[in-house]
C-alpha cells in the first residue's frame, strides 16, 4: 500500500541494512558495475555532453508549456481512439483502474514495471477487490513474490542474492520438481520465463508504465529489456497507460533524443532491447492489439511543483543513476529510504509527494557529494534541491533542537570573529593540551557520534590565527 | 604592509575554520606556497564561511556570514582557501545565496570571481608548474569532492606533486568517490559515514602508499581517524604540506609537532 511508508524510521532502516549481509553483497553490483558500464558508454559517444543539455531542454520546454501539449496529446489520443483518464490523488487513479477491470470483469490483470503503479500501489488495491496482479518484469515479479518494494527504480530486485532468488522460486514454484537445477543466472530466469509466459495468455486486462507520452502522436513509449511490455500491452484486451504529467514531450523525434541518453545513463547499454509505442486499441487492420485503450494520468502532487522551487525534479526520465552513483544509496539500499523512490531523486521527490514531515531525513541523508548531478541526463540540481527542502524543515522547525540549539550558539559566535577567536583559542588549548601524549582522541564528550567509529586528531595547542598574529607582533 | 608593497598581487588567505582549530601547519604551507607564487599574503580576522548553516537549511544565518566575509575581503586582489569546499562555498554558493538581490549578488559575484582553491590558484591562476619540494615515499591522493565537481580540482595537485623530488604517486582506486564526511553528515549519519569512510581506507590500505593527501581538512581528519582507529600506519596529510616541503612533522592524530 502506498501508506506503508517507513521514511520516518530512515535510521532504523539504515541500521538494520547495514548489518544485512546478503544486501550488502547484492549492493556491490550496483557499485561495480552500473558505474563502469554508463562510463564506458558515455565515453563512446562524443556527443553525450551536449545530448544531455538537449534532454534538459526538451523536458524544460515541455514543462513551460505542459497545459498546451497535455491538450494535444489528449486530441491525439482519443483521435486513435483512446480515451483518457485524470486522476488527481492516488485513490482516484486506484478507482479508476478497477472500474474499468470491473467492467471487462477482469480477474487476472498483467502488469509491466510502472513506478507510478508502486506510488499508488495499484497491486494490493486490485487483491483487494478479487482481482490477481501479476508483474511481469522479472525483478518485479520477485518482489512482488516476497511482498517487498522495489528497492531500486530501474532494477527493482537489486537487493536480492542469486540465492534468495533461488529459495524464493523454491518456495513459491512449488508444482515443479524439487530437484531442479537454480544455479544459474539462466535456469532461473528460464523459470520465470516459463511461469510468467501462462499469466500473459490468461490475462484480461495488461497494464503498462510509460516512459514518454508523445504529444504530437498521441502515443505512449515504453522501453523494457524482457519484452514483457510487449507481452502485456497486446495481449489483454485492455490495456491501461498509467503515467504522470511529466512524462509528455513534444514529439517522437524529442522523445527519441532522450532515449539516447536514457538507456546509457540507466545500463550503459546504447538503446534499451524494446521500445514500445502504443497509440490507441487495435484498428480493424492490425493483426494484434487491445480492444480498448486507456490512458490514467496521475497528478498526485505534480502539478503543485511547477513554478515552484522543484519543478526541476519534474525532468526527471527515471534513469537511475543517481542512485548508482550514490554512496549513501550504496551503503544502505533502496528499502531503507522508506517508500517508492530512493537515492538522491527519492530524496527530492518523496518529500514533494508525501510530505516533508515524514520524508525529512532523506534530503539529510546526504554527504552532498554531487555525484548524481555530475551524471543526471537532464542535469537536476539533486544536491541544490535537497538543501532546499532543509530549508523548508528550518522554516518549519522541524529538525531535532539538539540540532537547532548547537546551530544556534555555533552561529553567534561565527557572526563575532574576535569572540570566535577567544572561545577557538581556548578550546585548542585546551584539547591540544589533553590530547598531547597520544595526538588524538579516542573519545570526546559531545562528539561520540565521531569516536564511535574513528578517533579525533588533537589540535595544534594554538590556533593559526593566533600563531599568525603573534608573529607580526614580533 | 605599504611600503614593501610593489606590484605583487595581495592574497587574503581564507584559512578555513578546521585549519585555523586543528592544523595550523596548513595554513603556513599555504601561506608559503602563496607567496612562491609571488603574492603577498594577508590574514584578516574571520571565523567561518558559513557552510554548517548553509547545509541545515538557514538560509538567513548564511548570508549574515557570507555578507561579513565578502566585506572583510574587499580589500584584496584575491581570496584564496586550503579547501576545495570552503572555496566551492565561496565561488560558487554565494551568489546563489544572493540570487535576485541587486545590491549584494554583484558584491558576491566579484567575491566569488577572484576567490581560489589554494592548488587551483597555484596552477591555473599563478602559472605554478613546479615546487621546490622533496618527500620521500609513495603518497595516494583523494579528490575531495566540493574540489573536484565543483571546482575542477584534479589535475592541478597532481601536477606539482609531480615536481616534488622523490615523491611517487600511487593512483587511489575510486578517488572521486566521497570519503563519507559532508560536514554534518557524519554525526548525523554516524554509521552510514562510517561504513562510506571504511571503504575510503580500504582503498588507501589497497593504494599500498605510506601516506594518503588531499586539499580538505574535514575529509583529511575523517580518513586519518578512520584509519588510526583500524590500527593503520598510513600517514595522513594536507597536500599543501608536501607541496611546501613541510612534511617532516607529526602528521595529522600523530603525535609530536606537526
Ligand atoms: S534524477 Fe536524474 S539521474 Fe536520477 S533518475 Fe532522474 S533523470 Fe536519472
Amino acid at each position: 500500500m502506498s501508506e506503508i511508508v517507513t521514511s520516518p524510521a530512515f535510521k532504523e532502516n539504515a541500521r538494520a541494512a547495514l548489518a544485512d549481509v546478503d544486501l550488502q553483497q547484492a549492493l556491490k553490483s550496483v557499485e561495480v558495475n552500473f558505474i563502469a558500464k554508463r562510463r564506458a558508454s558515455a565515453d563512446k559517444l562524443p556527443e553525450f555532453e551536449a545530448l544531455r543539455d538537449a534532454a534538459r531542454d526538451i523536458k524544460d520546454h515541455t514543462l513551460a508549456h505542459l497545459d498546451l501539449y497535455l491538450e494535444a496529446y489528449e486530441q491525439r489520443l482519443t483521435a486513435a481512439g483512446g480515451q483518457i483518464h485524470y486522476a488527481v490523488s492516488a485513490e482516484e487513479a486506484r478507482a479508476i483502474i478497477l472500474g474499468i477491470c470491473r467492467k471487462v470483469d477482469a480477474k487476472t490483470v498483467t502488469k509491466g514495471k510502472s513506478m507510478v503503479g508502486e506510488e499508488i500501489a495499484i497491486n494490493a488495491h486490485l487483491e483487494s477487490h478479487g482481482i490477481t496482479p501479476v508483474e511481469t518484469d522479472l525483478g518485479e515479479y520477485l518482489i512482488q513474490i516476497r511482498g517487498e518494494l522495489p528497492s531500486h527504480i530501474i532494477a527493482p530486485a537489486v537487493h536480492l542474492t542469486k540465492a534468495q532468488i533461488e529459495a524464493d522460486f523454491r518456495r513459491v514454484h512449488t508444482h515443479l520438481p524439487a530437484d531442479r537445477n537454480l544455479e544459474e543466472h539462466t535456469t532461473l530466469l528460464a523459470e520465470a520465463r516459463a511461469v510468467l509466459r501462462e499469466r500473459f495468455l490468461a490475462a484480461d486486462v495488461g497494464i503498462t508504465g510509460a516512459n514518454f507520452l508523445v504529444a504530437e502522436t498521441g502515443s505512449s513509449i515504453i522501453v523494457t529489456n524482457e519484452g514483457n511490455g510487449d507481452l502485456s500491452q497486446t495481449l489483454p484486451k485492455i490495456h491501461i497507460v498509467l503515467a504522470t504529467i511529466e512524462k509528455l514531450v513534444p514529439t517522437l523525434e524529442d522523445a527519441s533524443q532522450i532515449l539516447r541518453v536514457l538507456a546509457r545513463s540507466a545500463t550503459g547499454q546504447e538503446m534499451s532491447v524494446y521500445t514500445t509505442i502504443s497509440t490507441g486499441p487495435r484498428r480493424p487492420d492490425d493483426p494484434d492489439g487491445p480492444g480498448e485503450y486507456h490512458v490514467v494520468i496521475l497528478d498526485n502532487g505534480r502539478s503543485s511543483m511547477l513554478g515552484g522551487d522543484f519543478q526541476d525534479m519534474l525532468r526527471c526520465i527515471r534513469c537511475g543513476a543517481c542512485m548508482n552513483h550514490c554512496p549513501v544509496y550504496h551503503a544502505v539500499g533502496g528499502h531503507a529510504y522508506g517508500w517508492v523512490y530512493p537515492g538522491p531523486m527519492g530524496a527530492v521527490l518523496t518529500p514533494s509527494l508525501i510530505g516533508v514531515d515524514k520524508a525529512g531525513h532523506l534530503p539529510n541523508a546526504s554527504t552532498f557529494c554531487g555525484r548524481c548531478e555530475a551524471v543526471c541526463p537532464v542535469r537536476i540540481p539533486l544536491p541544490r534541491m535537497m538543501r532546499r527542502w532543509r530549508e523548508r524543515e528550518f522554516e518549519r522547525h522541524l529538525q531535532p533542537a539538539t540540532m537547532r540549539y548547537g546551530l544556534a550558539v555555533w552561529a553567534f559566535l561565527a557572526k563575532r570573529p574576535r569572540l570566535y577567536a577567544l572561545a577557538t583559542s581556548a578550546a585548542a588549548f585546551g584539547l591540544g593540551w589533553l590530547g598531547r601524549a597520544k595526538g588524538r582522541f579516542r573519545s570526546l564528550p559531545l562528539a561520540g557520534g565521531w569516536t564511535r567509529h574513528r578517533d579525533f586528531p588533537a589540535p595544534e595547542q594554538r590556533t593559526f590565527q593566533a600563531q599568525w598574529r603573534g608573529r607580526k607582533r614580533r | 604592509m605599504g611600503v614593501s608593497a610593489t606590484a605583487q598581487p595581495r592574497v587574503g588567505l581564507f584559512v578555513t575554520c578546521l585549519v585555523d582549530f586543528i592544523r595550523p601547519t596548513v595554513g603556513f604551507a599555504a601561506v608559503k606556497l602563496i607567496e612562491q607564487a609571488g603574492c603577498s599574503v594577508e590574514v584578516p580576522r574571520q571565523a567561518c564561511c558559513g557552510q554548517p548553516a548553509f547545509n541545515s537549511g538557514d538560509r538567513a544565518t548564511t548570508r549574515e556570514i557570507a555578507e561579513q566575509v565578502i566585506a572583510t575581503f574587499a580589500p584584496y586582489d584575491y581570496v584564496v582557501a586550503p579547501s576545495g569546499s570552503c572555496a566551492g562555498m565561496l565561488k560558487v554558493h554565494y551568489p546563489e545565496l544572493f540570487h535576485g538581490d541587486p545590491n549584494w549578488l554583484p558584491r558576491a559575484e566579484a567575491f566569488a570571481a577572484k576567490t581560489h582553491e589554494l592548488i587551483s590558484f597555484l596552477v591555473d591562476v599563478r602559472g605554478v608548474k613546479r615546487v621546490d619540494a622533496a618527500f620521500a615515499g609513495s603518497v595516494t591522493y583523494h579528490d575531495s569532492c566540493s574540489g573536484l565537481r565543483e571546482l575542477g580540482v584534479h589535475a592541478q595537485p597532481r601536477a606539482l606533486l609531480a615536481s616534488v623530488r622523490g615523491l611517487e604517486l600511487a593512483e587511489l582506486r575510486d578517488a572521486d568517490v566521497c570519503c563519507g564526511f559532508g560536514g554534518t553528515f557524519c554525526v548525523k549519519y554516524p554509521e552510514i559515514s562510517a561504513t562510506i569512510v571504511g571503504k575510503k581506507v580500504a582503498n588507501v590500505a589497497a593504494s599500498g602508499a605510506g601516506t594518503l593527501l588531499a586539499g580538505d581538512l574535514g575529509c583529511l581528519m575523517n580518513i586519518a581517524g578512520k584509519l588510526q582507529r583500524e590500527g593503520s600506519q598510513v600517514r595522513v596529510r594536507h597536500v599543501a604540506e608536501v607541496l611546501a616541503g613541510m612534511a617532516d612533522g607529526a602528521s595529522i592524530g600523530e603525535k609530536g609537532e606537526p
